[in-house]
């Protein structure tokens, strides 16, 4: 059986060639590729689509938009940015099983989102044992507090919201309030940290009202307010259409408080469909909603502004304070890893922690060992007054 | 005294918008014996295609007619859908209207967008002053043009040849059929109706409340409960459990607490379903699945 013999030394010959070629390919390949520097690779978990894509959506928009720029501009040390996103849809499993993805397959060295708190605090114990840095887009205290070495936050917390109205009410000297809070996630969350903040400013929640998400009229929960002696001014936390609802039973029952609203309207559309019962009604907001209107003297009018007129123009549509979460994660990513020049994620963590004075589309960030939030009630928050159905800045 | 007064004019405001909603419930089940889930998403689509078709700049009287055109469009398609599967039990007749108002609440994003969404109140934004408390003109005309409603709906069921061949064809289809009664037409007509009712509670409602894609679930779920606690079958029925569900829902916000107003709708619905299963104005008929 000789031909059968010479066979098998042939397939053998013929493997040996391939494996030879294909191994000095690879060899050669290899060094064109390490002449061409590595991608440094971003990863971003965002809820682009469901119920949360509100946030998700012009999130990772400005992801997208941004990185290309910064790659257009010659990327970061010599290397360009590689953004790897994965779509959740708001659900934490999801958000679990990227994170893992993007941690064991992706290997990137930071990664920025999720866009809501269920998910964030789903995936924390596998940054944390995977040591690699996370900035959060999502709202919830508990993301940062207590400080978790490799989780940051560049986003007001609902807290912030709160003392940012208890400071004005104690300059008008008004002490007793009344709440009406939604009973979604967010009303919830904000009135229990109002109740929390209340003590420290001298102020007391002399009546606490809620209503549902999808009711249709609140006059029932006001007139209890309005017929309560003790209400000096009330407090909506409060997100969609139920606190354009309350605003409008307000003045027809002409309930004579101040009233403010949260920075969960802190939008046009409120203006809109509240129409002339939002006249004169207080509201808490991140800088970006009005940045053409804050003076010189605030700090990130400047970026905040460039932002709005940039996102407005290149996606066509009004800016949403929740992309700005998005570009202040970037850039402080960025930067750290210039700092650092390095794109060893506890490096990158190290360089993060230091940020100071860092101008962003969210307020200035001073970021610590200690505080990993970075913003302060000051540049981070601006309270607004409706006058002539647009926004003016409460000084 | 003038506090109760208050939240009594509150209830009865939000008991008729409860039966706007209601009513649809009532007329399809009048002629087919089947719950149709996806009422609350055709009273979103009245609304919302008002609301587009105004910011196309159709005038207001042309809206109105093009909304409540597609929305009996869209109802006429549901028909078809269970005609289609008419061997079906009627478990799963109603599982199929659950599975079509996902379908118009995820066509509505597309279609649409996912944002709230209003227009100006037609009668004007003032209120009558009561007392100590206030009614807007919208809840006003509301409350006039669901009493139109349901006053016409039985003058229809009662007096008219092709309302009583309705009544006929869901006592006994059978018999309704050798009578000569064409039983698609006139379920395809009953299911039109009921969304032309939807589509003129979604219009009306949008003012005061603003819409979005997902406005009809709750109005849906509420406008449920009002059907089932008046009894299904009688357009007095959804009167009587929207009143009822929208005063017990305001005096609980107003002297218990706000918290429980949506608990004390279920609760109530339940104590119906124990004790008059047959709902306040129900019939032994209803009583028959």
């Amino acid at each position: 059986m000789p031909w059968i013999f010479e066979k098998f030394i042939g397939d053998y010959v013929m493997l040996k060639n391939f494996i030879l070629r294909a191994m000095a390919f690879m060899f050669i390949s290899s060094f064109v590729i390490l002449g061409a520097k590595e991608n440094i690779k971003i990863g971003a978990i965002v809820a682009a689509t469901g119920p949360a894509s509100f946030l998700g959506d012009p999130e990772l928009k400005t992801l997208q938009h941004y990185v290309d720029k910064i790659n257009k501009a010659g990327g970061v040390n010599g290397q360009m940015i590689e953004l790897i996103h994965y779509d959740t849809g708001a659900n934490p499993k999801k958000a679990v099983t990227f994170t893992k993805r993007l941690i064991n397959q992706d290997k990137v060295v930071a990664i920025i989102g999720p866009s809501t708190s269920g998910e964030t605090m789903a995936i924390l114990k596998f940054v944390k044992k995977a040591k690699i840095p996370l900035i959060s887009m999502a709202g919830a205290v508990a993301i940062i507090d207590p400080v978790k070495p490799y989780v940051f936050k560049i986003v007001a917390t609902d807290r912030m919201a709160c003392k940012k109205v208890m400071q004005d009410l104690k300059k008008r000297k008004l002490t007793n309030l009344a709440l009406i809070s939604g009973s979604g996630g967010f009303g919830k969350s904000m009135r229990k940290q109002c109740k929390e903040v209340a003590p420290d400013f001298g102020i007391k929640i002399v009546a606490d009202e809620t209503y549902g998400k999808k009711d249709s009229d609140m006059t029932s929960q006001l007139l209890k307010i309005k017929n309560n002696k003790d209400v000096q001014v009330v407090l909506n936390p409060g997100f969609g259409q139920g606190p354009a609802i309350v605003t409008k039973n307000y003045r027809q029952l002409k309930i004579q408080h101040p009233l403010y609203q949260s920075h969960g309207v802190a939008s046009k559309k409120y203006i809109e469909i509240a129409g002339k019962a939002s006249e004169g009604v207080r509201v808490v907001a991140p800088p970006v909603v009005v940045a053409d209107k804050l003076d010189d003297s605030f700090a990130n009018r400047k970026i905040a502004l460039a932002y709005k007129n940039e996102y407005e123009k290149t996606f066509n549509s009004q800016v949403a304070s929740f992309g700005g979460h998005a570009y202040d994660s970037l850039y402080i990513i960025v930067n750290a890893i210039k700092r650092a020049g390095s794109t060893n994620p506890t490096k990158i963590r190290d360089e993060i922690e230091k940020t100071k004075g860092f101008e962003g589309v969210d307020g200035v960030v001073n970021l610590s060992p200690t505080d990993h939030l970075g913003l302060d009630t000051k540049t981070g928050m601006v309270l607004l007054e409706i006058k002539n159905g647009d926004w003016t800045i409460v000084k | 005294m003038i506090e109760l007064f208050g939240y009594l004019l509150s209830g009865v405001t939000v008991g008729f918008i409860y039966t706007l909603v209601g009513l649809g419930f009532t007329v399809i089940y009048n002629s087919s014996g089947i719950i149709n889930f996806s009422q609350g998403e055709f009273v979103m689509a009245g609304g919302m295609s008002t609301v587009f078709l105004l910011y196309a700049g159709l005038p207001l009287g042309v809206a109105f007619f093009l909304a409540i055109l597609i929305t009996s469009m869209i109802g006429i398609v549901l028909y078809k859908l269970i005609s289609l599967s008419r061997d079906s039990s009627q478990i799963s007749l109603i599982i199929l209207t659950l599975g079509f108002a996902i379908f118009l609440r995820g066509l509505a994003q597309v279609i649409f967008d996912k944002q709230l969404h209003t227009m100006p109140s037609f009668v004007g934004e003032g209120a009558f002053e009561i007392f100590d408390t206030t009614l807007s003109y919208q809840a006003v005309l509301i409350m006039v043009v669901a009493s139109a409603i349901v006053i016409s709906l039985y003058l229809f069921f009662q007096k008219t040849k092709t309302g009583q061949a309705m009544v006929a064809a869901s006592n006994n289809v059978d018999a309704a059929k050798l009578m000569g009664i064409n039983i698609k037409k006139i379920l395809m007509l009953n299911f039109a109706i009921s969304a032309v009712i939807a589509s003129i509670g979604g219009i009306l409602l949008t003012p005061i409340t603003s819409t979005n894609y997902e406005v009809g679930i709750m109005l849906g779920l509420k406008g449920f409960c009002a059907a089932i606690i008046g009894g299904l079958g009688t357009p007095f029925g959804a009167v009587a459990g929207g009143l009822v569900l929208g005063i017990l829902e305001s005096l609980v916000a107003g002297y218990v607490s706000s918290e429980y107003k949506d608990a004390v709708a279920f609760v109530v619905l339940l104590a119906i379903l124990f004790f008059m299963p047959g709902g306040i104005f129900g019939n032994l008929k209803s009583q028959r699945v």
